[in-house]
């Protein structure tokens, strides 16, 4: 059970906008009125009426501020696309804040907004990233270009020569928002001439050194603290503008400040996952031997180029999956477009990587004629192969993918399956059954080796505290260090303190993203344990007085004991932090954990569908998965993790899209509209154990934070073409609803 | 206008504005956070609490809609120290991550094995269809409530 859950089960958890700091004390609220136009000149902000509202203390547009723009989320992306902090000459999306308001209350500061007047001159929209790749609508006309990042093929037609099978498909990884259930929230402070900021973050570091960047100051001077916070999935990674201009809004009207937006805002103010229009091409033999693959990457990178618009490259480096093909090349390029900008959203660029190769799988196998599943079993990296360095250059670490597969067949029963679709069919059945088979293998804790930094200190009272820069937003953190350290120490786990995102008393971090908290967070605080009982040696030994050679330390009880080997006569942490201290050092270590390389989780998954041919309704019915993520520290977190992502990934498959009218309106801008899944569409998920430790950390672990989104995206797709695949269907795009699937029947049946 | 209101047993007199709605007036006016705010389309139910013993999404009730009711939130279920059979079977079954929609979604599940103590797992994912989570992709959730059905069958 966790250490987090009885405070979140009684009186809930203390999420930003429940904050209580005496420090926010008198705080204002903060208002954004946002542009509704997708692109526009700004030609007149009239702000006189807002100013004269009730409540009213500070009204402020762009020709107000004195702020640098946003920090860039990558040196590759122009500096040209740089976002300011509230929209500049003209508007780029729907939602980008135009104007601030502060106000004594929140309401006061929705009602002020109405008598905000903007005069907009519309300007023609490009929301398409295929249209804006043409450049006939500039997004950034100081750019020259909308395109944000180009990563060019190197070859032609050559890869593909000698293959006796060639296919080629154009598909859609649509547009997704993450959703975390608390949207973003943030509080400011002016606090004897330093910012100490509260936020709704993954990553407390990063929003400091934002901070201190637009606002030229120390780091030091900066003080960033999350809190519980509800959910992030990625989006909650970077800094916004909403969040970065809260010092500056504090400043000005001489008062802490609060922001919590609106789901509505949310829905078009937080940045969007995926958003890739790929090509596959694979070619091979007709005994289903896959020799060469392509992929073409178009990413939508929304009108502030930013993380989204560097994801590609792990898009890229995952390209060709699990698999061991001999030639592959990837292109990618990144546009802006009249749309909100597009982030990281759980998996980033990897499932996007893992969706294409899966469905070329899929395509390559019914053009081969064969079964899908046979196909990859035949093309996967052998398990004595590993480490395996691909054609990408990128070296997996350890795996074994063919094992994954026969797991995860077996358990799905995959022979009955094929028996009861081949009944189906025969029957001529209205509700057909579709199962889909992917094989995943992604980056974590990557894209190049990651560190993370951790403190153990032993109090004299015995009890531990560690310090971590890894940051908890629902993984469990307290849980799974707490009884690391526990394990490690000897120390029971009621006496262990877990501190993270509190930039004040952490000094480094990275912050949670990319599955990399156990495997690095972890990694430094089980090194920094070991260094604290290294430290502990030699005052044990001369408490003992005995030499240090002599002294054994028993992590099941955690004491010390000498040469006669009776704990009894031994010491605990009580005697051996207490003499530390007494020296004048607490006995404490600080580790930062570099890893040689990133890791490699990997697994199969299977989905099984009904898919209604006459209404095109789909229902999963049966989800089986294999998540390998090395050696599993707490069963109970790696399965809720497997859990969650399972059903992010199965929405994307099927009820979930971001989308815009033409003129770059959001259609999708509210819970009510855009099709969040819920219980009703899921089923329980089958979880099949398997674990290939990885020699990467000390702990053998990698990432699971991400993998069942990754897997099971693919397997659901891959499900609803395959329960139409007699009907002549070869390709369904995301997400497959009712409308798309019918369509799909009725153009093969024509 | 003035409003009373029992809230986990206790009368709480106040004045509110007529458009206030009951969410911001148990967490801003009450001070009882644990009721969160998901959305704004009455689609996600991290604000659900029962309003005479039944589930209501309290975004979509005016406080002056509550006058002279009885409300209970997620931190009146617990009775002292002892949890909540509900509360108990969510942390035995890992039913939470990041915990902003678990109030809400520990309330509907109260207020849906009020209405059927001995439901099946369809029954659950469907009374629980208008409570949104991110993280726990249900399973552990639906385990939670059936476990919690069960238990106090037994």
């Amino acid at each position: 059970m966790r250490i987090e859950d009885p405070a979140l089960l009684t009186v809930g958890g203390t999420y930003v906008a429940d904050l209580r700091a005496p420090e926010l004390d008198g705080a204002a609220y903060v208002t954004y009125v946002r542009s509704t136009i997708a692109h526009a000149e700004i030609t007149s902000v009239d702000l006189t009426e807002a100013r004269s509202a009730p409540g009213v203390l500070g009204v402020f547009a762009a020709a107000d501020l004195d702020l640098d723009r946003l920090p860039s989320a990558s040196p590759i992306l122009p500096d040209a696309m740089r976002r300011p902090m509230l929209a500049t000459g003209r508007v780029r999306f729907v939602g980008e804040p135009v104007v601030a308001i502060v106000s004594e209350r929140p309401e006061q500061g929705v009602d002020a907004a109405d008598l905000v007047w903007i005069d907009y001159e519309p300007l023609p929209a490009v929301v398409d990233p295929t249209e804006a790749a043409r450049d006939e609508v500039l997004v950034h006309p100081d750019a020259g270009t909308n395109v944000a990042m180009d990563i060019a093929g190197r070859t032609g037609d050559e890869l593909f020569e000698g293959c006796e099978l060639v296919v080629r498909a154009e598909m859609v990884n649509q547009r997704l928002a993450a959703v975390p259930l608390e949207v973003r929230s943030a509080a400011s402070a002016w606090v004897d001439g330093r910012i100490w900021q509260w936020s709704s973050t993954q990553h407390a570091h990063g929003v400091r050194d934002s901070l201190a960047e637009v606002y030229g100051m120390d780091p030091a001077a900066v003080r960033v603290i999350a809190p519980d916070v509800g959910g992030g999935f990625g989006a909650k990674i970077g800094s916004t503008p909403e969040e970065v201009l809260l010092p500056w809004l504090a400043r000005q009207v001489g008062r802490p400040v609060r922001w919590t937006e609106t789901r509505s805002e949310n829905m078009v103010g937080m940045g969007h996952g995926r958003g890739q229009h790929q090509t596959v091409e694979i070619g091979g033999r007709r005994d289903g031997r896959v020799e060469a693959y392509r992929l073409t990457v178009l990413q939508d990178g929304g009108a502030y180029p930013s993380m989204g618009s560097v994801l590609p490259f792990l898009t890229r480096m995952m390209a060709p999956g699990t698999y061991d093909i001999a030639r592959v090349d990837v292109a990618a390029r990144s546009v802006a477009t009249n749309t909100t900008s597009t982030v990281a959203y759980r998996g980033a660029g990897r499932p996007e990587a893992t969706a294409a190769i899966e469905r070329a799988m899929d395509l390559f196998a019914a053009e081969a004629g064969l079964d899908p599943a046979e196909v990859r079993r035949r093309n996967v990296i052998p398990a004595d192969a590993f480490p395996h360095t691909t054609a990408m250059g990128v070296t997996y670490d350890i795996g074994d993918y063919e094992q994954a597969l026969d797991l995860v067949l077996d358990a799905a029963g995959y022979e009955d399956l094929r028996a009861e679709q081949a009944r189906r069919r025969a029957a001529d059945e209205q509700v057909q059954l579709g199962i889909g088979v992917s094989l995943y293998v992604e980056v974590t804790a990557g894209p190049r080796a990651g560190s993370e930094h951790a403190r153990v200190v032993v109090e004299s009272d015995g009890s531990a505290t560690v310090y971590t820069g890894s940051s908890s937003h629902g993984q469990g953190h307290h849980t799974a260090f707490t009884s690391l350290v526990s394990e490690r120490l000897g120390i029971a786990p009621e006496r262990i303190t877990i501190v993270h995102g509190d930039t004040d008393q952490v000094e480094r971090g990275a912050g949670t993203m990319g599955s990399r908290s156990l495997q690095l967070g972890g990694s430094a605080i089980h090194e920094a344990a070991g260094e604290v009982i290294e430290r502990a040696l030699p005052i044990a030994a001369r408490l003992l007085d005995t030499d240090v050679h002599e002294i054994r330390f028993d992590p099941t009880t955690g004491r010390f004991s000498g040469p006669d080997g009776s704990a009894a006569a031994g010491v605990g942490w009580v005697e051996v932090a207490g003499t530390s201290q007494f020296d004048g050092a607490p006995l404490a270590a600080a580790v930062d954990f570099t890893a040689e390389s990133p890791t490699y989780p990997f697994g199969a998954h299977v989905a099984v569908v009904d898919v209604d041919t006459e209404t095109g309704r789909v229902v999963l019915r049966r989800h089986i998965a294999v998540d390998d993520a090395g050696r599993i520290l707490n069963p109970l977190l790696a399965e809720g993790q497997r859990h969650g992502g399972i059903a992010q990934g199965a929405a994307q498959a099927l009820l979930e899209e971001v989308c815009f009218d033409e003129d770059g309106n959001p259609v999708t801008s509210n819970l009510a509209d855009y099709a969040v899944i819920s219980a009703a569409e899921l089923p329980s998920f089958e979880l099949v154990d398997m674990e290939t430790p990885t020699p990467i950390n000390p702990l053998g672990a990698k990432g699971i934070g991400e993998s069942g989104t990754i897997g099971s995206t693919p397997a659901v797709q891959s499900a609803v073409v395959d329960a139409l695949a007699h009907l002549g269907v070869r390709h369904v795009d995301m997400p497959a609803t009712p409308e798309r699937v019918w369509r799909a029947i009725r153009a093969a049946q024509t | 206008m003035q409003i009373s209101i029992t809230v986990n047993g206790r009368e709480r007199t106040s004045e509110v504005e007529p458009r206030t709605l009951l969410v911001h007036h148990i967490r801003d006016e009450l001070g009882l956070t644990g009721t969160n705010v998901g959305c704004d389309t009455t689609s996600c139910g991290a604000c659900t609490v029962l309003l005479d013993g039944e589930s209501v999404k309290s975004c979509t009730l005016l406080a002056v809609q509550a006058d002279g009711e009885s409300i209970t939130t997620i931190e009146g279920l617990a009775d002292g120290e002892k949890l909540h059979p509900v509360q108990a079977a969510f942390r035995e079954h890992h039913g939470l991550q990041c915990g902003f929609c678990t109030p809400g979604m520990v309330m509907a599940a109260v207020s849906l094995l009020a209405e059927q103590p001995d439901p099946t797992e369809h029954d659950v994912r469907e009374g629980l269809e208008g409570n949104l989570c991110r993280c726990t992709g249900y399973h552990n959730i639906v385990r939670a409530v059936l476990a919690a059905a069960e238990g106090s069958q037994a």
